[in-house]
Order: structure tokens, then sequence, then C-alpha cells
């Protein structure tokens, strides 16, 4: 097969950081190609550089594709040659309809006017091949984020894509959506058209990829060959790209665990009883609906739920109802009622909340790590109102040294680090906070392997200690392998609670499911 | 300004020790304070650009003094907006406010012959309550501060003329318009110079340079870098001299005047408050991401509250400064005030999003705009054109840090 991209020793360096160091890649037409790495490892640096997102110019080394050396200066450029990017985030009008978003910026007009006919015609074929049923009218705003994913390759299908760049484009869909996509990419390649696709998720990389390159510290390492011809099984597990990336074998994936073992180790940190929350709009909708739940001192309890069950509605709410409307229910501490209305009051409780979401909910972008590790704690590092920075500072240096977050000072914009340090630093916050009750939610969302076994220890750490901990997650193989009892929930309601010898995938999913329809 | 209690953020270690040349610790302080820097350098340029084109007028002690009694109140404003717009806000309304609080002056003292310190306070009073007004509808019901206080705009100035009739009061009494046109007074022995200035200005050094060096010191004794020594007294001789100077050029005259004082105290409380206290640090917070503040455990509805109580006292007090210097209270005060206050907060290196910037860089900002307003009249450029190259100015400086940031990457 011809090979449609190749890079030629590509270095990119920003102020400080060297992000890319001599990394080459060749993509061979009609091939899905992933790209594998830890966070800030520059996949996404290297696809930004590739689709001139990084001007030609602002790199060392070369890019050729198809055979032709290419210069661009911006994405018009790259995407004239047939070079598409999805990004992480999507870039998507939310009030604009479907068909309006997938020709911004290429619509059809003549002389300034647009011609609706044309417009929808064209769209309503693209969305055909995308495997979407909506109208082409409907508002970005009125469908989910998996089909909105949908529209964005449908939107570079419109521009005549030869190579298709996905930067993590299933993180944040469900598995019945990234099959879709999946399965898309599939049919994709079948019609000619190349792939690269950027994810943390390995099983879905050994469904779909020929090959994959791993990247690590900004260098690539290798490229292995998943599969010979399309339809043979593939050939590299999972734990050898996970030793390529790491740079070391992971004995497992979940860290050893210490038993907690303090005389209060049976007791009950904290309880909610029948908590009701209402949708902050649309106040007659139930979104979390009556659910018991408990913790004790060194557990670990997880939350399973399918997208819409009412996880982090039940978590926020909790935590200083920070969601929608209260309409009942109690939270207990060491078996003492609390107020936790506020988000001060739920601190003072000692109840602390992982945000799922760290770059919208946890951080301050704009601001360094020092100061958005102390954001919560500022009376611990302030006496009478005025805060010591030196102390703050030596704080936030020991989490940088013990989290291990990779910057090279404190003094770092948190908006400069990778996915998973500022995880990293979300947590520090917390646990600066010194709380006694942790609620984790979706704490290695987007985050790589070898971070993700870092903040598994974090946590087992925490418990260790003797520190309650509730973890969210959609990962069902992260809270088997971490938790000692699992709650699942679905419609916003409870609707088991498995304990650990207990629970396998199947009998999870089969709590997580059962609801459903019911709300219609 | 004087009383700098901000310090040049020196880099901290890095991570595996290693010392520095100055070279590159200079440049790294640049770096992280590039805006600051280059406000700074634009106005001593501007400065020096005006000094020669005005025949060295702009630099005498006569016109020195005009200058800080010019601008005053719109560095007042100019403090205030900066944390409004570091909360992420704006305020349209502290011009029309001046007027309104002069109004009510004039209307205290002039009109009912009211002791004028008590309408002090009773004005600063209706300042903040104004402030909390605003304050009330944008953190409390989440009305978009640009839709609030442009309704204060029109409300405000509309009061003004309500309560003024249409025409302008004075005079304000001799003690009231002292605040903004007096000087402290001359004591000791005849000296060429204005003896309490002076030793004003000594105190002023001698604060800098202690709180430069308890600063090392504190980081020294957290094992955080520290700037070489050479560079450390490098530094503060910089600094003592600009003082002195100014001290001098003011002291050749009459002396600092009271407007100086009110300004200096100001800078220096508020500085301290956004730089080194708890609530200082949620402002910032807030301006630069809202909800993660708010989950972090900000009372964000009451620190947005405290930041427009904050700016309402001040506009007060800018607006009592403003009538002092006139001698009377006019109903076409103020005008274009927040658009000045808000220039120069721009200018002296806010962030449109908030999250970003410092009192220092306010009064850069203040003084960027004041010393070009002044020098452009010395050298007899028209208030048409002024307009035409204060907006040029605004633009560039902003445009300037937009490119700074692109180049160094995001």
């Amino acid at each position: 097969m011809s090979t449609i991209l190749e890079l030629r020793s590509i270095t990119k360096t920003f102020p400080g950081v060297k992000a890319l160091s001599d990394v080459n890649l060749r993509v061979r037409e009609g091939e899905i190609h992933a790209l594998c790495g830890e966070n800030g490892a520059g996949k996404s640096t290297l696809m930004k550089v590739v689709s001139g997102v990084h001007p030609h110019g602002s790199y060392d080394g070369e890019i050729l594709f198809e055979g032709k050396s290419c210069s661009f200066k911006d994405i018009r450029a790259s995407e004239q040659r047939g070079i598409v990017i999805i990004h992480q985030e999507l870039a998507l009008i939310p009030y604009l309809s479907i068909a309006e978003n997938i020709f911004l910026g290429n619509e059809h007009a003549k002389r300034g006017l647009i011609s609706w006919h044309e417009t929808l015609k064209h769209a309503d074929t693209l969305l055909k091949r995308v495997g979407l049923s909506d109208a082409p009218q409907t508002r970005i705003a009125d469908i989910g984020v998996g089909k909105q994913q949908l529209v964005e390759i449908a939107k570079a299908l419109s521009k005549e894509v030869k190579l298709l760049i996905l930067d993590e484009p299933t993180a944040a869909l469900n598995d019945e959506d990234s099959g879709k996509l999946l399965d898309l990419l599939l049919e994709f390649k079948a019609q000619g058209i190349s792939s690269i696709i950027i994810s943390h998720k390995l099983n879905e990389i050994r469904k779909v990829a020929d090959s994959v390159t791993i990247l690590r510290d900004g260098q690539s390492i290798e490229t292995l060959t998943v599969r010979e011809t399309p339809e043979s099984k593939p050939e590299v597990s999972e734990d050898r790209i996970i030793r390529g990336m790491v740079g070391r074998d992971l004995d497992s994936r979940f860290p050893e665990r210490t038993p907690y073992e303090g005389e209060d180790a049976a007791e009950v940190a904290m309880a909610i009883e029948d908590w009701t929350v209402h949708h902050p709009i649309d106040q007659q909708r139930k979104v979390v609906d009556g659910v018991s739940l408990n913790v004790r001192r060194g557990e670990i309890v997880g939350i399973a739920g399918l997208m819409g069950a009412g996880r982090t509605e039940l978590a926020m709410s909790v935590f200083g109802r920070t969601y929608g409307r209260y309409a009942g229910g109690r939270v207990l501490r060491d078996g003492r009622e609390v107020r936790t209305r506020t988000v001060p009051e739920a601190i003072d409780h000692g109840i602390a909340y992982v945000t799922e979401d760290r770059k919208t909910f946890g951080l301050n972008l704009e601001d360094t790590i020092s100061r958005n590790v102390s954001l919560s704690s500022l009376a611990k590092v302030a006496r009478r109102g005025v805060v010591n920075e030196h102390e703050e500072s030596r704080v936030a240096e020991r989490f940088r040294k013990t989290m291990n977050i990779k910057a090279p000072t404190v003094f770092e914009r948190v908006g400069r680090l990778s996915g998973g340090n500022q995880q990293k630093v979300v947590l520090s916050k917390w646990i600066f906070a010194g709380p006694e009750v942790l609620i984790l939610d979706e704490p290695t969302r987007g985050i790589d392997v070898g971070a993700k076994y870092e903040i598994y220890t974090v946590i087992n750490d925490l418990a260790a200690q003797g520190k309650a901990v509730v973890f969210i997650s959609s990962e069902l193989g992260e809270l088997l392998g971490m938790c000692d009892r699992i709650y699942t929930m679905a419609a916003g309601r409870l609707t088991g609670e498995v304990p650990r010898a207990e629970a396998t995938q199947e009998v999870l999913m089969r709590h997580m499911t059962k609801d459903r329809g019911d709300e219609g | 300004m004087s009383t700098a209690t901000q310090k040049t953020e020196s880099p901290a270690p890095p991570p595996d020790g290693g010392s520095k040349s100055i070279g590159t610790l200079l440049l790294q302080g640049m770096r992280t304070n590039m805006r600051q820097y280059g406000m700074l350098v634009a106005l001593a340029l501007i400065i020096v650009i005006f000094q020669i084109w005005s025949d060295n007028i702009l630099l005498r002690p006569g016109n020195v003094t005009s200058l800080v009694q010019q601008n005053g109140y719109i560095l007042i404003l100019a403090i205030g907006m900066m944390m409004v717009i570091i909360a992420g806000h704006i305020d349209l309304s502290v011009g029309s406010l001046v007027a309104f609080i002069g109004a009510a002056a004039g209307a205290m003292m002039i009109k009912n012959d009211m002791p004028w310190g008590l309408a002090v306070v009773l004005c600063l009073l209706i300042g903040a309550l104004a402030g909390a007004w605003q304050g009330f509808w944008i953190a409390y019901i989440g009305i978009p501060s640009f839709i609030v206080t442009l309704a204060g705009m029109l409300a405000f100035r509309g009061g003004t003329q309500i309560l003024l009739d249409g025409q302008s009061l004075s005079p304000f009494p001799d003690g009231f318009e002292k605040l903004s046109t007096g000087f402290i007074p001359e004591m000791g022995p005849y000296t060429q110079y204005h003896n309490p200035t002076m030793v004003l200005g000594l105190i002023v050094c001698a604060a800098v340079v202690w709180q430069e060096w308890r600063g090392r010191q504190q980081r020294a004794s957290y094992e955080l870098e520290v700037v070489p020594l050479g560079l450390f007294f490098v530094k503060c001789a910089a600094i003592v001299a600009a003082v002195m100077a100014f001290t001098m050029t003011l002291s050749s005259w009459h002396g600092a005047p009271y407007g100086l004082l009110v300004l200096a105290v100001l800078f220096v409380i508020f500085s301290f408050v956004m730089r080194n206290t708890v609530i200082g640090r949620h402002v910032y917070a807030l301006g630069g991401n809202q909800p993660a503040a708010k989950l972090s455990g900000v009372r964000d509805k009451r620190v947005t509250f405290l930041v427009f109580v904050n700016m309402g006292l001040l506009s007060a007090l800018a607006g009592l400064v403003f009538a002092a210097r006139l001698g009377s209270a006019t109903p076409s005060a103020g005008l274009n005030f927040e658009l000045e206050a808000i220039a120069a907060a721009f200018i002296g290196g806010a962030s449109a999003s908030g999250g970003v910037g410092t009192v220092l860089g306010a009064i850069i900002g203040g003084l960027v705009l004041g010393v070009l307003n002044n020098g452009m009249s010395l050298v007899g450029i028209g208030t048409d054109y002024q307009q035409v190259i204060k907006g040029l100015v605004l633009l560039a400086a902003v445009g300037f840090d937009v490119w700074n940031k692109r180049r160094v990457g995001s």
C-alpha cells in the first residue's frame, strides 16, 4: 500500500517545553492508524502540526502528504488538501442547526446568499452516510453528544476528506455510541478514506486499527502492526501497547491496596437517605429519586450507571446543592445529620467533590498550580484573611512531588498542563482540603494508562488512611478493580448494591439497565 | 507609584536545582510580568517623548503636581474598575455615579449647610449603597453587569439632574476643597525643599526596601529561590531613585497634595487585598472560572456583591475628589469617566474575560492615559486628536497583549 502521510523528524517547542522531538510517522493509504501515548506525550500537538493549527514555520521537520511536501499555514490549507481534524472538544455551535453547522465556513452560497435547498439536500445525504436520521434543521443543542460527534464527522465528509484525524472521539460517548462510531470508521476505510485515531481505549484500537504508533515524552517510540489484512484478528495485546506507552511493564492495572485498620473502620462515615432532586428547569422531573446509600471509613464505594442515570446530579446536589432543586433527603456524617446547603458547609463537614469536568468545574486554567491547589482551603495557608504565599507554594510543591505533577514549577499555569496532570492538580486541591469523605466523579476520564495507575494509587492511599471514597465511573472494569461495593443507578433511582465478590460486568450492566424505559 | 508592595515574582526553583544566570532570571521575571513591564516601559517612553517635545515643561514641579491632581479621580476609579474586571464584570455607571455624588455633596454642603465632614461620610455611604443596589441585581438575581450598570448609568445621570435642577452649585466649603487642591502644610526649618514631603518620601523608600528585604528573607526561609543579592540591590536602588526623584520634584513646589496621599493609601490597601488576602484570591478565582470557584467553596455571590459595593464606594470617593477639585457640582460631571477607567484597566493588563490583572497595572494604565492627556495638551494637540490617539493607544496596548500571548503559545 502506498503512503498517504509521512512525517519526518517533527520537532515542536513551546517556551520552556519540548512538546515534540524528532517524531516520525507513516500512515498508509486506506488504513486506520491509531496514535497512543500517555497524556502529555504529544499526540494532540502532533495532530495540530499535521492539520495546520500550528502553522508551517512554528515547527521543524517535514510533512509529506500524498508524496508532496506540505507547508500549511492554517487549517483551511490542510482541509483543501483533504486533511480534516476533529478535535477532542467538539466545535459545533449549539444554537445553529445540524445543516448550518455542517457547512459552517463552507456554505452553499452564491454571491453571499445561502441556497437552503441545496444545503438541506446535501446535509441529508451526508447524515445518511454517517447513519444519523435526525432532520438537518434540528438544533445541535437538542441532540446528544454521540450524535454531535456524528455531525462533526458529516462535516468532515462535506470537505472531501482523504485523511480524517479524530482526537479521542469516543471519550464522551457511551458504549453503544462508541461502537457505532467505530463501525463508521471501518466503513470509511472500505471507501478508501484513511484515518488517524487518538484514543486511550485500547480495546477500541484493537478493534479497528491496522497499525498503532506509540508516542512517549514527545518522541515516537515504535509502530506496531495490529493486523495485516482487514479481516484478521489483532496481533497486538493491550499489555504490549501499555508497555510501549509507559516504557515499563505494568504488573496489573490496579495497584495493591492496604486495608484501613483503624478502630473506626466499620463505621459509616457518610450516609445519604432518601435523597431526591428535581431538574433545575423542568421541575416536575425527578433527576434523583429517593436514593439512599452509605460509605464506611476506609472503604471505596462505586456508583455505576449509564449516561443520564443521575450519578453526577446526586453527587453535586449533595455537595452544596450545586445541581438542580433539592426536594428532600438527609445527609449524615458519622451518624449525625448535617447541613450541606452550600459548598462551604459541605467542605466544613469534611465532604469533597472532585468534578468529572475538570476544565469547566475544577480548575482556574488562567491561574497557577499553586493557587489552584490552595483555593478551597485558603484558610489553611492564611492568617486573619492574609494569605501566606510562601507557605502556599511550599504546600503546592509538596503535592507536585508526591502526586508527580509534571510541570517545571508550581507557578506554571494549569491551562498548560496535560489532562492527567490537570486531574492531579484537582485531586491535590481536594486532598489538601483534608476531607473525610471524597466523592470522585470520573476521576480518570480522558487520562492515559500510566496516569490512571497513579490516580488509583492515590485513591487507595486515601482509603488506607481511613477516608471514605465514593467512586463514580462509567468504566466498569475500573469499578470492579477498585471498589469494595458498587451501587448501580438508573434513571435517577438506585437499582442495586453489589459487593465486590459478586460483581461482574454482566451483573452490573443488568442492574444499570433495569429501570430504563420506565421514564419513557 | 512609590509605596509598591508589589514584588516581582522571582522564578521558582527549577525541578532539579542548579543556579541560573542573572540574565535568565531577569528574562523569566520579565516574561511572567511581560505586560506590566511592557506598559512601564511604554509609560517611561511617553514621559520622555513629551518631556522633550514640550521643552521640559512636562516634568516641571508645578506640572507634575497638577498631573497628580488631574488624574487622581480617574486612578481611584481605575483601581475599583480593575477589581470589577478581574471578577469578570464591567461597570458602566461610575461616571454617572461620580456626578450624582458630586450633586449630593452640593445639595448637602451648599444648599443645606451641612458640616462637610458629615456630608463626606454620607456621600461615601450613598456610593456604597448605590454599589450594593447594582451588586444585588448582578450577584443575587443574575442580570449581566453590563445591563445593570447601563441602567445605573442612565439612572444616576438622571438623578444628578433632578438633584441639581439642571444648575451648577458652588462654591464648596474651603475645608472640603482642600481635600483635592490642598497640600500637606510645611513644617520645620526652611530648606530648599518641602520638609514633610521629603520625610514621607524617605519613609516610603525605607518601607519599600524593608518590604523587599523581608520578602527575600522569607522566600529564603521557605527554601524558594531568591533573586541574587546584586540584582536585588539594583532593583532597590532603582525603586529608591524613582521615588526620590518624584518626591524632590513635588517638594520643590508645594509638596505632596492631599489627593496623592489618598491615592497612595488606596493603592497600598488594594494591592495588598488583591495580592495577599483570601478575599482577593477569591475575586481572581471567580473571574478565572466562576463554576470552579463556586465548587471550591468560594461564596461567589457574596464576592461579586462586595466587588460592586467597593466600586460604588470608590466611585463616591472619586466623585468627592472631583467635585472638590472643580469647586462646584455640575450635571455634566464625570462624563466618560467610566470609559477612561475601563481603558486604564485594559491598558494596565486586565483581560476581557476576567481573572487577570493587578492594581499596579490599573495605576500604570491610568498614568499612561493621564500623561498622554497632559502631554498632548502641553504641546497643543487639540482634544479632537487627543481622543483619536487615546483610542489607538488602548487598541495598541491590548493588541500587543494578544500578540504576545499568541507568540508565547497557549
